[in-house]
C-alpha cells in the first residue's frame, strides 16, 4: 500500500510538472521561423552609399548615428530572416567630428540648445573633445560602405580613400578611416566583402551640393561634360555620368548573383534645410519690419524707377501692409546694373533723399561716395518670388546687420543709425544668391533627379532588384506627415522628428522610418517577411545646452 | 480502485501562490499546499492570518508556524509586428511568515503574526522596449498583526488585531521612450523609499455548528503605502533647460517625491468540511482592487508622472484538500482561479498578470508529536495573452503611444516550514 501511495504522489507529480513547464510562447520569435527570407538570402548584407547609408546626421558622423543607420536597423531585422553580422566603421564617441594627426578637420555635431528657461534657442555645436582620427585605419571586415560626401562618381574613383589624398582634398577623410589601401574604391571594397544581399543609395550629393550652395556650381547636363573625374564641386553630375557609372556598380555588386535593392533620389524639397526660411518672410505685423514699411517702399519706390530707366522694369520691389512680403535676394543670373557706369549717377538722388529721411544733407559728393558703396549692393537684386527656396544657413542672418557693409560704411563716416538701416540683410542689404535657389536652379535639379531615378528604376528592373521609392515617401513626411505609435512624423526643422539638426540628413527616427520604407519593398520583391521596426523608439535630435 | 485512484489524481491536477496585481498568496505552507484556501481550516497557527477567529479553535496552549518561500517567476515579452522579445531576470524572491498563538483560556486566545503578503519584484532588461514604463520594479511589506480571539458561543468565534505594515519600494525606469543625455545613454528615472509605516487591521469570524463542518469569514482592510519621504535620482539626463531637470555635470539630480500605494482590502468567505482523514476546503477571496486608479508621482523639483492604472476589484476561487495517509504523513493539494484585476488597455509591464490557473501540492511530515515539517509547491500557469498599455504619452505628444505585445508569464514557488506546538 505504501509503495502504491508513493507512486500516486509520482504520478502526481509528473503531471504538475508537466502543466507548470508551459511558459513559452506559441510562436517564440526566439525560436526562430516567425520570419521568412523568402527568395533572398540575407545570411551577408553589404551597403554602400553616402552619408545616408553611414548614418550621418547633425552635421556629424557620430557613434548613435552610426548604430541607427538605416543599414544597422536592417541589418538587425534580418538577423530574425537568416541574418548574420553586421560591421560598420565605427567612430570612437557620440560627440562627431573628425581628427586628421591630431587636428580636427570636421565639426563636432550639432545640439540643440535652450535659453536656459525651457524655451528652444536653435543649433549649436556640441561643446566636447572629439577622439576619431582618421590615421588609425579600421580594421577587421565590414558591411556597410556609406562614404559621407560621396558622389556617384567617387564611389568607382581610385585614391578617394588615401590618406594623403585628404588634405588635399582629392580624398574623402571618411572613407580615407577604412579604405583597403591607398589606391581603392570604394565599389572595390564593397564587392570584395562578397555580401548576398546589398542596397544601393547614392545619387543625392550628385545634386544637392548644387541644391545647398544655392546653385552656385554648374550643370553638367548643360555643359553636356561627361567626365565623372570633371565634375566639379557644387555641380550637378551629367546624367549619362551618373547612368553609367551607377550600372558599373550595380554590376560589380550583382556579379556573385546577389539580389539587392536600388534607393532612389528624394525631392530636394522634402528637407527642412530649403523648407525653414520661407521666401516670404518679411510680415507688417513684425514689430521689428513692420514700422519700417513706409521708408522701405519710398526708398525702393525710387530705385524702382532707376530699374525701369536702365531697361528692367520687371524689378519691382515694394513691401505690402497686410500680408508677408519678399526677402530682398541677389540674383547671379540678374544683368548687374552696377557693372553700367552711370549707374552710381543714377543713386545718387536716390541715396540724398535716403539722408533726408534720417535728417541728414548729404551734399553730391558725399551722395555720390555712399552711392559708390551702395551700387553693387543694388545692381543685381530682386525680391524673392513665392516659388524661390531659401537655404536654412539664411536663417540665423536674416535682419541682422552685414557686418562688412556695416564696417566699410562706419569708415567712410556714414552715421550709424543710417549705415545699420541700410545692412539689414534680406531687407536692404540682399541675401546672396547662394542663400537662394530660383526656379532656374530648381528646374536644373529636378531635371537631374528625374533622369537619376529612371536610371535607377530601369537598372533595378533589369537585374530584378527591388526598387525603393523613398521619394514618394519623403514627401509624404513633407507634406501630411506620417502617422505613427506616438505621434505624427513630419519634416518640420527640430520638433517634426524626421530630420536632424543639419536640416538635411535624417534623425535616427527619419532613419528608422527609412529602413521601414526600403524593408516594404525587399519583403514585396522578394517575399520575405522582415518586420519593420517602431520608429517611436528611435530618437529624434539631442538637447544639450553644452555649446562650443 | 487503482483506476479510480488515478482518475482522481488526474482530476485534482487538471482542476487543481501568487495573485493577481502585487498581492503574493504565499501566508502558510500547509494551505498554500492546499490552494492557500484556509479562512475555515484550523490547522496550525496559520490561521491567524486566514481568520483570527480560528486561533482560539487550536488545541494546543502553545502553537509556533513558521516558514519561506522561493518565489522563481518569468515573464516572456515579445511584440511580432517589430521583431523584438525580451524576458524578465527577476531574481527570486522570498515571501516569509512567523505565526504564534496561545491560549490562555478555553475561550480566549491570543497570538502574533509577521507575514509579507504583498510583494512584486520584476526586473527586464535595461533599456527594453518597454523602458520607459519600468526596468525594474520590487515592492515589499511587512504586516505585524497582533491578534485577540474569542470564542462568543459554542459554534461563534471571533477574533481580530491591528495590522502595522512597514513597506519598501524601489522603481526604475527610463525618462522616456527616447531621451539620452549627450553620449547616448538612456537618461532614467529611480525612486526608493523604505521603512514605510501604515496601519489597518483585519477581523474574522468562524461559525463551527458541528466537528465536521467549518463556515468562515475574514475581512483585511486597505492600507494606503504614502511615500512622502523618499528618494528620486535623476541620471543620465542631457544638460538642457528643454527637459525640466535641473541636472548637475553629471546629467543628475534628486528630489523628493510623494506617492500613495494601497494595498487593498481583502473579503474572503469560506468552508471546510473533515470527512475521517480527508478534509476539503473551499475560499472565496474578493480583493478591492478597485482603490488603485493611478500610480501619481509628484516629485520635488516640480516634475510629475501620472499612470493611470484603473484595477478592478478581482476576485479568486480557491479549492483544497488534505489527506493524512499516515500519522506521519499528509498529503495536500489544491487549485485556485485567480482573476487579474489589471483591465485591458491598462496591461502594464510593471505587474504582468493576466487570469491564472494555479496548481498546488505538498506533504507535512510529522517528525514528532510536536513537531512537523511542511513543504508546500505551486505552478502558476498564466495564459498568453496580447495587450497594451495605452496611457504613456512622449513629452508634448497629444497622441499616446501604446506599449502592446505578447505576454506569456510563470511563475514557480517552493515553499518549507515548519509547524511546532505543545
Amino acid at each position: 500500500m505504501k509503495n502504491l501511495n508513493i507512486k500516486f504522489i509520482a504520478l502526481f507529480l509528473a503531471g504538475t510538472a508537466i502543466i507548470g513547464c508551459d511558459d513559452e510562447f506559441d510562436n517564440a520569435i526566439e525560436d526562430g521561423g516567425v520570419y521568412t527570407s523568402g527568395e533572398a538570402d540575407f545570411s551577408k548584407f553589404v551597403t554602400l552609399g553616402n552619408s545616408l547609408t553611414a548614418g550621418f546626421a547633425d552635421n556629424a558622423l557620430y557613434l548613435s548615428g552610426q548604430l541607427n543607420s538605416y543599414p544597422n536597423i536592417i541589418a538587425g531585422q534580418m538577423q530574425f530572416a537568416g541574418g548574420g553580422e553586421f560591421n560598420q566603421p565605427l567612430v570612437n564617441d557620440n560627440t562627431g567630428g573628425l581628427l586628421a594627426g591630431g587636428v580636427q578637420i570636421r565639426p563636432n555635431r550639432l545640439v540643440l540648445a535652450s535659453d536656459g528657461n525651457g524655451t528652444p534657442a536653435g543649433p549649436v555645436v556640441l561643446d566636447a573633445t572629439p577622439t576619431t582620427d582618421i590615421t588609425n585605419k579600421v580594421t577587421g571586415p565590414l558591411n556597410n560602405f556609406g562614404v559621407p560626401g560621396a558622389r556617384v562618381f567617387h564611389l568607382a574613383a581610385p585614391g578617394y580613400g588615401a590618406l594623403a589624398g585628404v588634405a588635399t582634398g582629392t580624398a574623402n577623410p571618411y572613407y580615407a578611416r577604412f579604405s583597403s589601401s591607398e589606391s581603392s574604391t570604394v565599389i572595390d571594397d564593397a564587392i570584395a566583402a562578397n555580401g548576398t544581399f546589398f542596397t544601393l543609395w547614392i545619387g543625392n550629393n550628385d545634386i544637392l551640393g548644387y541644391a545647398t550652395s544655392g546653385g552656385l556650381g554648374v550643370d553638367n547636363n548643360e555643359l553636356n561634360n561627361i567626365d565623372p573625374a570633371a565634375q566639379g564641386d557644387n555641380s550637378i553630375t551629367n546624367n549619362n555620368v551618373f547612368a553609367r557609372v551607377y550600372q558599373q556598380l550595380v554590376d560589380g555588386l550583382t556579379a556573385n548573383g546577389a539580389k539587392g535593392a536600388l534607393v532612389n533620389i528624394p525631392d530636394v524639397t522634402s528637407i527642412p534645410f530649403f523648407t525653414t526660411v520661407p521666401s516670404q518672410a518679411l510680415s507688417p505685423v513684425d514689430p521689428n519690419f513692420g514700422p519700417q514699411i513706409p521708408l522701405l517702399n519710398q526708398v525702393y519706390g525710387g530705385l524702382n524707377q532707376i530699374f525701369a530707366a536702365f531697361g528692367q522694369p520687371d524689378r519691382q520691389i515694394s513691401f505690402s501692409t497686410s500680408a508677408a512680403s519678399g526677402l530682398v535676394v541677389r540674383d547671379n543670373d540678374l544683368v548687374d546694373l552696377s557693372q553700367n557706369p552711370s549707374f552710381v549717377g543714377a543713386l545718387v538722388p536716390l541715396v540724398q533723399g535716403i539722408g533726408d529721411s534720417f535728417n541728414l544733407t548729404l551734399n553730391t559728393a558725399q551722395a555720390t561716395g555712399l552711392a559708390q558703396i551702395l551700387a553693387p549692393q543694388f545692381g543685381q537684386i530682386r525680391q524673392a518670388t513665392p516659388s524661390d527656396l531659401i537655404t536654412f544657413t539664411a536663417a540665423t542672418l536674416l535682419g541682422e546687420n552685414n557686418q562688412q557693409l556695416l564696417g566699410t560704411l562706419t569708415d567712410a563716416q556714414v552715421p550709424v543709425e543710417l549705415a545699420r538701416a541700410l545692412t539689414a540683410n534680406g531687407i536692404t542689404f540682399p541675401l546672396g544668391d547662394e542663400f537662394v535657389l530660383d526656379d532656374d536652379e530648381q528646374d536644373r535639379i529636378t531635371a537631374a533627379q528625374t533622369a537619376y531615378n529612371a536610371t535607377i528604376e530601369a537598372i533595378a528592373i533589369a537585374n530584378d532588384l527591388a526598387y525603393v521609392d523613398v521619394r514618394t515617401e519623403l514627401s509624404r513626411v513633407a507634406t501630411s506627415g506620417i502617422s505613427y505609435n506616438g505621434g505624427v512624423l513630419t519634416s518640420t526643422y527640430a520638433s517634426g522628428g524626421a530630420f536632424s539638426l543639419d536640416g538635411v540628413h535624417p534623425t535616427a527616427r527619419g532613419y528608422a522610418f527609412t529602413a521601414n520604407t526600403i524593408i516594404d519593398a525587399i519583403n514585396a520583391q522578394y517575399d520575405s517577411t522582415l518586420p519593420k521596426v517602431d520608429i517611436g523608439a528611435y530618437d529624434s535630435i539631442q538637447l544639450s545646452d553644452s555649446a562650443q | 480502485m487503482n483506476k479510480l485512484k488515478v482518475f482522481v489524481v488526474l482530476c485534482l491536477i487538471s482542476t487543481f501562490a501568487y495573485a493577481g496585481g502585487y498581492r503574493v498568496s504565499t501566508q502558510s505552507n500547509t494551505q498554500l499546499a492546499m490552494g492557500h484556501t484556509g479562512v475555515a481550516v484550523v490547522n496550525n497557527a496559520d490561521i491567524l492570518f486566514f481568520n483570527p477567529a480560528g486561533i482560539v479553535h487550536l488545541e494546543n496552549k502553545l502553537n509556533i508556524s513558521a516558514g519561506g518561500f522561493g518565489v522563481f517567476s518569468d515573464v516572456k515579452y515579445q511584440n511580432e509586428e517589430f521583431g523584438t522579445s525580451f524576458e524578465t531576470e527577476s531574481e527570486v524572491s522570498t515571501p516569509i511568515y512567523l505565526y504564534a498563538t496561545y491560549k490562555v483560556s478555553e475561550d480566549f486566545a491570543v497570538g502574533l503574526g509577521i507575514y509579507t503578503p504583498y510583494g512584486s519584484n520584476v526586473t527586464w532588461p535595461t533599456d527594453w522596449a518597454g523602458s520607459h514604463l519600468v526596468n525594474e520594479i520590487d515592492l515589499s511589506a511587512i504586516f505585524i498583526q497582533p491578534t485577540l480571539s474569542y470564542q462568543l458561543f459554542d459554534s461563534v468565534s471571533i477574533g481580530g488585531g491591528p495590522i502595522l505594515a512597514i513597506g519598501a519600494v524601489t522603481f526604475n525606469r527610463n525618462a522616456s521612450r527616447t531621451l539620452t543625455d549627450e553620449e547616448g545613454v538612456r537618461s532614467n528615472i529611480e525612486i526608493e523609499d523604505s521603512g514605510i509605516t501604515a496601519w489597518g487591521w483585519s477581523a474574522g469570524l468562524m461559525f463551527t455548528p458541528d466537528d465536521r463542518f467549518s463556515l468562515g469569514f475574514n475581512y483585511r482592510s486597505l492600507i494606503d503605502i504614502e511615500s512622502t519621504e523618499g528618494t528620486a535620482t535623476f541620471s543620465n539626463f542631457p544638460n538642457s533647460s528643454l527637459t525640466g531637470i535641473d541636472v548637475d555635470e553629471n546629467g543628475s539630480a534628486t528630489a523628493g517625491f510623494n506617492a500613495t500605494l494601497p494595498l487593498p482590502a481583502e473579503l474572503t468567505v469560506g468552508m471546510s468540511y473533515k470527512w475521517d482523514k480527508l478534509l476539503l476546503a473551499f475560499d472565496y477571496n474578493r480583493t478591492l482592487w478597485s482603490e488603485y486608479n493611478s500610480l501619481d508621482l509628484e516629485f520635488s523639483n516640480g516634475a510629475t508622472s501620472i499612470n493611470p492604472r484603473n484595477y478592478k476589484d478581482a476576485s479568486t476561487w480557491r479549492l483544497g484538500a488534505q489527506y493524512e495517509f499516515t500519522e506521519k504523513l499528509t498529503v495536500r493539494g489544491g487549485y485556485y482561479f485567480d482573476e487579474s484585476p489589471v483591465q485591458s488597455g491598462f496591461f502594464a509591464p510593471e505587474t504582468p498578470r493576466n487570469d491564472s490557473n494555479n496548481y498546488t501540492f505538498g506533504l507535512s511530515y510529522k517528525v514528532n508529536s510536536k513537531l512537523s515539517i511542511d513543504t508546500s509547491f505551486l505552478f502558476v500557469q498564466f495564459k498568453e495573452i496580447n495587450e497594451s498599455y495605452d496611457f504613456f504619452f512622449d513629452t508634448g505628444a497629444t497622441t499616446p503611444a501604446p506599449f502592446a505585445g505578447t505576454y506569456k508569464s510563470s511563475a514557480f514557488i517552493g515553499g518549507l516550514g515548519i509547524t511546532y506546538s505543545m
